[in-house]
């Protein structure tokens, strides 16, 4: 038995944080790890995870450098899964659940007749995982005997793989050639640059809701709160709605799902589809003015009143701790 | 060369988004009696979106039809879609929980018996959160795909559409020939309301029934995992009400969290 990991790199070759819970994700499995790269970054992306990732069990680290398999389109990497499924050594896949994962494993799945169990918080063998159903609001353990286990993995629900070398581990390039022709093309990307921790990884996160009027209150309110604590920014569904934030913030069951170590909820109610995506976190804080609002159920402390108050009180007193 | 869409929607039928779902005495699955059931929500927005196709370009749209695979209850979602519009419905009736795969299946030959040329639907379905029919779907179809759409434009002659799609760190757009699976996610439309004299007008109306086993014979619908149990989960202890921000600080700083 062995596990092959599909690891994805930012356009410039760099490992996507995911990633590195995927692996320990994969490492949990406790079979010999042959790491894929792909795109025209993949030998970068290699180097990188050979310096700075210590990982016994990653074996191998394949690459294929074809360029049409830049912006992961599951068009074309899924024949190529295919065809690298096809060595019967390999009886688990693991891919993140990220945009790009979801997008790919049910493609690959279909067309090797394979049911893949998606979005998995816990390995409880090699055939058994836990994974949550009704945005969380129920946890179903699922068994399959299927000759090959096809996963995704929740990122937020898997520590990061521990920092180090992999030196000893081979680099191999893998030729693409049988390839499916399928008439799409990736036109352009915008991707919002924050210049803040990414969601998924970040220790901390700050995040608001409707108690905030404006964009520009929602702005100068948690900015400086988040500028002390080195936290990402999130929102709930209806401050991006509302227009206060870009929607890549939305925190819930169909934005992103983030378990940071401490999750600050400020002015938001605690929506069913907002729990969804943080509930996890370490430490919950909530400060809204609505000692009835849902969110004081899932928080570890909360503290009643005007947002618009505490958070400025909130960052003086947290960077006078910092002195 | 310009062509006219056919318009494929399926649809499922889910517990209502506003019920809290909560996990059954037996353990394999949630409460669902009494319970008020609804089309998923992503569909709903497949649902608009068809609509407003044929709306805007009607010499465009051939037709538009929606399709559920579950119980006999379901003709109450297919009702309310034919009441806001949509052309024609099927219901593929089976009292069995079918797996992502297995629909996919029954809904590529269906594609395929029927010419439809547009499959649009919905990114994910609330109770079982795969997100995993319409990637198989294009798949088995061999078709593109393009998931969790915010933004859907046809060109002039209907042969290819561009799509803008909602990814981790904002969006991006791709381009594919028809025929395609389109996914939908939350931002790309509001879906409207049916009023109760359009119900009222569709409420007699026979809904078109398919049998897997007379209807889809070849396809094999078997399922391939199999759930163990489904449980609540843990729940944290309540959490303290704090008085003012010092107490908060103090808390913060004693958990090394500041």
């Amino acid at each position: 038995a062995s596990t092959l990991a599909l690891l994805e790199t930012t356009a410039d070759g760099k490992l996507d944080p995911s990633s590195l819970n995927l692996l320990q994700a994969a490492k949990l499995l406790n079979n010999p790890i042959t790491a894929l790269l792909v795109g025209p970054n993949a030998s970068k992306g290699a180097q990188n995870l050979k310096d700075s990732v210590k990982c016994e069990e990653l074996s191998k680290i394949a690459i294929v450098k074809d360029e049409s398999l830049a912006h992961y389109l599951p068009e074309n990497i899924s024949p190529l899964l295919v065809e690298l499924l096809k060595d019967d050594t390999f009886s688990h896949f693991v891919i993140s659940s990220s945009s790009t994962g979801k997008n790919i494993l049910p493609r690959l799945a279909a067309l090797i007749n394979n049911q893949p169990i998606c979005d998995i918080i816990k390995i409880e063998g090699p055939n058994k995982f836990i994974r949550p159903i009704y945005a969380g609001n129920a946890l179903a353990t699922i068994e399959t005997a299927q000759e090959k286990k096809l996963l995704s993995v929740r990122a937020s629900a898997f520590d990061s793989i521990e920092e180090g070398k992999s030196e000893d581990v081979e680099i191999v390039e893998i030729p693409f050639t049988n390839k499916d022709n399928v008439p799409i093309k990736w036109l352009s990307a915008n991707l919002t640059k924050t210049g803040r921790p990414d969601l998924g990884s970040a220790k901390t996160i700050v995040s608001g809701g409707r108690a905030f009027k404006d964009k520009e209150s929602f702005e100068k309110y948690l900015t400086p709160l988040a500028d002390v604590l080195n936290a990402g920014i999130g929102a709930t569904r209806a401050a991006v709605d509302n227009g206060l934030c870009d929607n890549s913030l939305q925190i819930g069951q169909t934005g992103k799902i983030v378990a940071p170590n401490l999750y600050i909820a400020v002015g938001l109610s605690g929506a069913v589809q907002h729990l969804a995506g943080m509930k996890d976190s370490g430490t919950i804080v909530a400060i809204n003015n609505d000692p009835d609002a849902p969110i004081f159920k899932t928080a570890t402390f909360g503290l009643e009143g005007d947002a618009l108050d505490i958070v400025p009180e909130l960052t003086e007193k947290i960077k006078a701790t910092q002195k | 060369m310009s062509s006219k869409l056919k318009i494929l929607v399926p649809v499922k039928r889910v517990l209502d988004h506003q019920i809290k779902p909560l996990v059954n005495a037996a353990h394999d699955g949630v409460q669902t009696q009494g319970c008020k059931f609804s089309i998923n929500p992503f569909d709903d927005i497949a649902i608009e979106e068809a609509l407003r196709i044929k709306t805007h370009r009607p010499q465009d749209v051939e037709s538009t039809h929606a399709i559920s695979i579950g119980v006999d209850k379901c003709q109450d979602i297919l009702r309310n879609c034919l009441a806001k519009g949509i052309d024609g419905v099927s219901l593929v009736e089976t009292n069995e929980s079918l797996e992502p795969l297995a629909i996919a299946k029954l809904l590529a030959h269906h594609v395929k018996q029927q010419n439809y040329n547009v499959v649009l639907m919905g990114k994910q379905a609330i109770d079982d959160d795969s997100n995993n029919t319409g990637q198989m779907l294009a798949a088995l179809l061999k078709w593109p795909q393009a998931t969790n759409a915010c933004k859907v434009e046809f060109n002039d002659s209907m042969t290819s559409c561009k799509v803008t799609r909602e990814i981790d760190g904002g969006e991006e757009t791709l381009e594919a020939k028809l025929p395609l699976v389109i996914t939908t996610d939350l931002r790309l439309n509001q879906p409207r309301y049916v009023g109760l004299s359009k119900l009222m007008k569709v409420k007699r109306v026979k809904i078109p029934k398919l049998s897997i086993t007379k209807d889809f014979p070849q396809v094999d619908t078997t399922n391939k995992l199999n759930v163990l149990s489904v449980d609540e989960p843990q729940t944290k202890s309540p959490g303290i009400m704090l008085k003012n921000v010092d107490e908060l600080v103090s808390k913060l700083k004693d958990a090394k969290l500041i």
